[in-house]
């Protein structure tokens, strides 16, 4: 696909949880994650009025899904401000001084005064309804190849629940996350091919663990992807994990938004232009299928699922009977199986919306016309279905089933797709998945979902705090970057040492007088094979690498020995270097080290298969430098060992 | 109270200057650029009065709101004007013959609420479409009526509305209601529901105070189940009593109706917050169901006439006693014409020796005092301890277990009608609705101490 000639445009909204002690908005421990719960709340939710007078779309949509909520609670890491049972204390200024540090870095304007605003969500992922959000830094660019992106804008919020489970009309949250505070990094639509999308997320990844101020590890970041293509409209891919996700579902929405538009130009041509034009008809059609080999459509086996499936009435189970309903498409034939995404059809685009909305969730979600199933007697069927529904020619057909009232729910989201179709590409929220497909996970909320905190102050940011901030930043990543590259270090490196947070251990230890080069080796390339074979480097304090670095300056052959010192540090981190160095006896020749290489040389001749000197050389000092490592120059012992051998040989 | 709409609504000082100047005003759709080239776009909001003078509040097209430092603004241009009008799409009530007749009365609180821009807080707003609107559930229970009273908060609610709201509650009974539901801020619900457990007597129907812990304006708000929950009570349940109907446990399941005089609002922020103490609740009210837990209630009868007694002197006051407490504080209310005093003594009904003389002096001049517990479950028993029984002698009127709360509310209702030492003394002793009762069942006092196993194996089991 060319892009450019789609006019593909993407922007990003990257989600960085802060490495603070305590919540956003109470005193509960920060980033303390747990797998079970001493107690549970539920709920639902209500859509409201933004303070404009108006009601979110999504908001209305997340009404109808009609969904029971349930908090899993556990008081370890939640009080009762989480649950939504005590107002917000006051914000937690750790948070907001990261958000300005995050700021500083991407060359923001820091806003004179941060509101605290309520943004809504009635999935259920925030107990409260809503999460709290405040605008900290506006108007910021980011170098990017060679040109630059623009930083819309840069907030603080709480973080929301992780999903435990979602079945029917029930979802299931645990509340550990909820109130982590995170900082959002929004940009403009400035990337304009998949590649760009998945560097892009790299690039403002390492400003965030530039800060020296994020969590890291599974979750700890997660981006919205934007995505659209002329004449399309923003679809955001919601919680992309990794970067690399990326290629194949910019690639795929891009790929889908065509082809809807494609779609549009189709039924208009077929005479749908506006939404009225959308005809459906629906009917109970269950009887009909009361002895089909269709099983899943008959009554008995929907109370099989339900009863493995636990789904119980008032919670997972929507309400009414079982109902096998029938959805006739007037005129609409072919369209089920026009292709979206890639190996993807419309049809996949009704399921999702009967999936989420009316919370008919049993797989494969529905049925239709133009990709029946094939089994014994199926035709007839199907044709027995379009005579109830009084279909013609040009009609289709989509069966969905469950109770009764989330099937009625179904066949008006069904038309609700359709006049949806006529418009273009409907404003969604889609999840992601790894093999590069999305579904529908909800209408794109707009401005209206916001709304003031009336429980919070807002809060003036004085330019003393903002200077005080910007005197101890650390470096922006390409700064880093122009900086490490000229020592002659390989980005690769420079990326790993930011990410993992090794930079700023390199930048302390060059300060003290370390080479650059060396320390991004050692901190970039060489203690990652150690810290994968088990050794605990990281409880080595910076002090000891300080000591390192000072003590290489003075004898510079205790470097052969790098790995014998970090292993003893790892183990015994309260010994200085040179206590390590001691014990190891490092550093200084011993005295009959002339005798042992003398004395290894003899057997080396026998075991050898040949007797180049050359060779004999290199087997030998596999054989003495466990033992002299560190403790002599190498070329000391080459030497020596040249001579001995050729001694030896002579003889 | 009614002004002329301010355009500069809550800028003072400095903004204010800098927003005339510029020509703009509150709701003015602008577009800023300050000193860092930074563009703002969108509405500019009222300012709470309680902020500083050194910003204006811009709301973003994306719905965020920002304060924009005043001197730094270096361009400034309208480019339309958007006044926020906040409403609940209003629509008309259906009226269906077959379901029943309610009047909800208002007295303000966040049942329904709007946002209040002066002060950034919740302020009440009421009318029946607009509750149709937020709870259109409602039409499927009961036919309603609603009359707004007073848009006042709970706590600014004292004698002059008591005295409304019980007439009112009287008309509405006699002008055919099934039952009356009364939207309250639930700060001093439990007062209310006290007084009006005195006020109105005998009624024929329910009388259920209903309000929300969650302001209406938030997706979790309590206030919509609050209020399907109050108003089936009104229109089908049993209990024609003054009572509180809020929910039971935290989670959205099930409303507890508590009886008026017994009830007490135990935590500032939860949803659960309402206990009946020293008993249990009347009922369990959900959306299909009723379940009476207390079988000692008055019974709905349309034929019974209602009494309303609608009398209220506010010269009353509660004295919290401590430790160390001095007389002073009492010779004090004396010489300020209190009429009446309700001690919420320690332990069993208990004021250190110092203050007898004062509390004497206070009764030989005419002032009614009564005795509650703080400890707010159990007995005053005054005879177990010396000093107990020399307060008797002083004088002092022993309540049992009437709530201290109550007790106030009836000794202000009490005095509306008497001075007379022992008639007071016998109505105060007299119980009108349970404000004393004669056993504590053994179920009416449980918190359960979390951290226990058993408690905390309970509470695993079952909804919060």
């Amino acid at each position: 696909m060319d892009y450019a000639e789609v006019g593909l445009i993407a922007g990003l909204e990257v989600h960085q949880q802060l490495f603070t002690e305590k919540k956003m908005f109470c005193h509960c421990p920060a980033g303390r994650y747990v797998k079970s719960h001493d107690g549970s709340v539920l709920r639902h939710m209500r859509p409201t009025l933004s303070e404009l007078g108006e009601y979110d779309g999504t908001a209305l949509m997340e009404f109808k899904t009609k969904k029971n909520i349930i908090y899993l609670l556990n008081e370890q890491n939640v009080c009762t401000y989480e649950m939504d049972d005590t107002p917000p204390f006051l914000v937690n200024q750790q948070a907001i001084d990261v958000a300005i540090e995050q700021c500083l870095m991407l060359n923001c304007d820091i806003v004179d005064e941060v509101h605290i605003a309520r943004k809504q969500y009635l999935d259920g992922s925030i107990p409260t309804g809503f999460q709290r959000t405040a605008i900290v830094g506006v108007n910021g660019k980011l170098p990017f190849s060679g040109r630059e992106i623009t930083v819309l804008q840069v907030s603080v919020e709480e973080d929301s629940c992780r999903e435990v489970s979602d079945q029917g009309h029930l979802i299931v949250w645990r509340t550990d996350r909820l109130g982590m505070p995170l900082i959002e990094t929004v940009t403009g639509p400035d990337l304009r091919t998949p590649d760009e999308v998945a560097e892009a997320i790299l690039l403002v990844g390492r400003v965030c663990r530039s800060t020296g101020h994020v969590r890291v590890g599974i979750g700890a970041s997660r981006q919205d992807v934007n995505v659209s293509v002329r004449g399309g409209h923003r679809v955001e891919i919601k919680g992309v994990p990794q970067a690399w996700w990326a290629r194949k579902l910019v690639h795929g929405e891009a790929v889908r938004q065509v082809n809807l538009l494609r779609l549009r130009g189709h039924l208009a041509e077929r005479g749908f232009k506006s939404g009225d034009d959308i005809q459906i008809r629906h009917a109970e059609v269950t009887n009909l299928f009361a002895q089909s080999e269709l099983t899943i459509l008959r009554a008995a086996s929907f109370e099989h699922f339900c009863k493995d499936e636990r789904r119980r009435p008032g919670f997972e189970l929507g309400n009414g009977p079982f109902c096998a309903r029938a959805v006739r498409l007037k005129g609409l034939a072919g369209t089920l199986s026009f292709p979206t995404q890639p190996d993807l059809t419309f049809a996949h685009e009704l399921s999702g919306r009967v999936r989420v909305v009316a919370g008919l969730d049993q797989q494969p979600i529905l049925f239709h016309s133009e990709k029946w199933p094939d089994y014994r007697g199926s035709l007839d069927e199907l044709k027995r279905v379009r005579k109830r529904l009084r279909c013609e020619e040009g009609d289709a057909v989509v069966l969905v089933w469950g109770p009764t009232e989330d099937t009625l729910t179904a066949a008006e989201e069904i038309r609700l797709r359709y006049v949806d179709a006529i418009r273009g590409v409907p404003a969604e929220t889609r999840q992601p998945f790894r093999d590069g497909h999305t579904d529908f996970e909800r209408i794109l909320p707009g401005p209206d979902r916001m709304y003031p905190d009336t429980d919070s102050q807002p809060t003036p940011v004085t330019r003393e705090r903002v200077e005080l901030l910007r005197a101890g930043l650390a470096m922006r990543p390409w700064e880093r970057e122009q900086r490490y590259s000229a020592a002659g270090v390989p980005t690769a490196i420079t990326h790993y040492l930011i990410r993992r947070g090794g930079a700023n251990l390199v930048d302390h230890v060059v300060t003290q007088g370390a080479d650059v080069k060396q320390a991004c080796f050692l901190f970039g390339e060489r203690l990652k094979f150690l810290r994968r074979a088990g050794v605990a480097v990281d409880r080595i304090p910076l002090e000891r690498w300080c000591e390192y670095f000072a003590s290489l300056a003075t004898t510079p052959l205790l470097r052969q020995a790098w790995q014998q010192i970090v292993r003893a540090l790892a183990t015994t981190p309260e010994l200085t270097v040179t206590a390590v160095v001691d014990q190891l006896g490092l550093g200084t020749p011993p005295r009959d080290w002339r005798d042992h290489i003398a004395a290894a040389v003899k057997p080396a001749l026998s075991d050898a298969y040949s007797l180049d000197a050359e060779r004999l050389g290199r087997l030998l000092m596999g054989r003495v430098m466990p033992e002299l490592r560190g403790k002599v120059d190498v070329e000391e012992i080459k030497a020596a060992l040249k001579r001995e051998i050729e001694r030896a040989l002579k003889r | 109270m009614s002004q002329a709409p301010d355009a500069l609504k809550g800028y003072k000082g400095h903004a204010r200057e800098k927003l005339q100047g510029w020509g703009v005003r509150v709701w003015s759709d602008v577009c800023v650029v300050n000193d860092a080239g930074s563009r703002f776009e969108g509405v500019i909001l009222p300012r709470s009065e309680t902020l500083d003078d050194q910003h204006i509040v811009i709301k973003m097209k994306n719905g965020y709101n920002v304060g924009v430092q005043v001197d730094r603004v270096r361009e400034i241009r309208e480019v339309g004007y958007k006044e926020a009008i906040y409403k609940i799409p209003e629509k008309e009530f259906p009226t269906n013959p077959a379901l029943r007749k309610v009047t909800l009365l208002g007295t303000g609180g966040t049942i329904a609420s709007r946002l209040d821009y002066r002060t950034g807080a919740v302020i009440p707003a009421f009318t029946p479409g607009e509750l149709y609107g937020a709870v259109p559930e409602l039409a499927d229970i009961a036919n309603l009526t609603t009359k707004k009273l007073f848009g006042v908060f709970s706590e600014n609610m004292a004698r002059e509305q008591y005295i409304a709201l019980a007439r009112a509650i009287g008309d509405e009974i006699r002008g055919g209601a099934d039952g009356i539901v009364i939207g309250h801020g639930t700060d001093t619900m439990g007062h209310t529901a006290a007084v009006l457990s005195f006020m109105v007597q005998d009624s024929p129907v329910p009388i259920v105070i209903v309000g929300s812990q969650r302001s209406s304006d938030r997706p979790s708000s309590d206030a919509a189940l609050n209020l399907i929950h109050a108003v089936r009570a009104a229109a089908y349940g049993d209990i024609a009593e003054v009572q509180i109907c809020m929910f039971g446990p935290t989670s959205d399941r099930f409303g507890l109706l508590h009886r008026g005089t017994r009830c007490r609002k135990m935590h500032s922020s939860y949803r659960s917050t309402f206990r009946t103490v020293g008993d249990i609740p009347l009922c369990q009210v959900s959306r299909d169901s009723f379940v009476y837990l207390n079988r000692d209630y008055l019974k709905r009868d349309p034929t019974r006439q209602v009494k309303i007694d609608a009398v209220y002197d506010d010269r009353v006051t509660i004295l919290y006693y401590y430790p160390g407490m001095t007389p002073d504080l009492v010779d004090a209310l004396v010489e300020k014409g209190y009429r009446g005093i309700v001690i919420a003594g320690t332990g069993l009904g208990h004021v250190n020796k110092p203050l007898y003389p004062a509390l004497k002096h206070a009764i030989q001049s005419g002032v009614h005092v009564v005795m509650c517990v703080q400890t707010l479950w159990g007995y005053v028993q005054m005879y177990v301890y010396d000093t107990g029984r020399d307060l008797l002698d002083l004088g002092i009127v022993p309540l049992e277990n009437m709530l201290p709360e109550t007790a106030l509310m009836k000794l202000s209702w009490v005095l509306a009608h008497t001075d007379q030492r022992e008639e007071v003394k016998c109505m105060m002793r007299q119980p009108i609705n349970h404000e004393v009762t004669e056993r504590e069942p053994h179920n009416g006092y449980l918190i359960m101490q979390g951290g226990l196993p058993e408690t905390e194996a309970y509470i695993a089991a079952h909804w919060k």
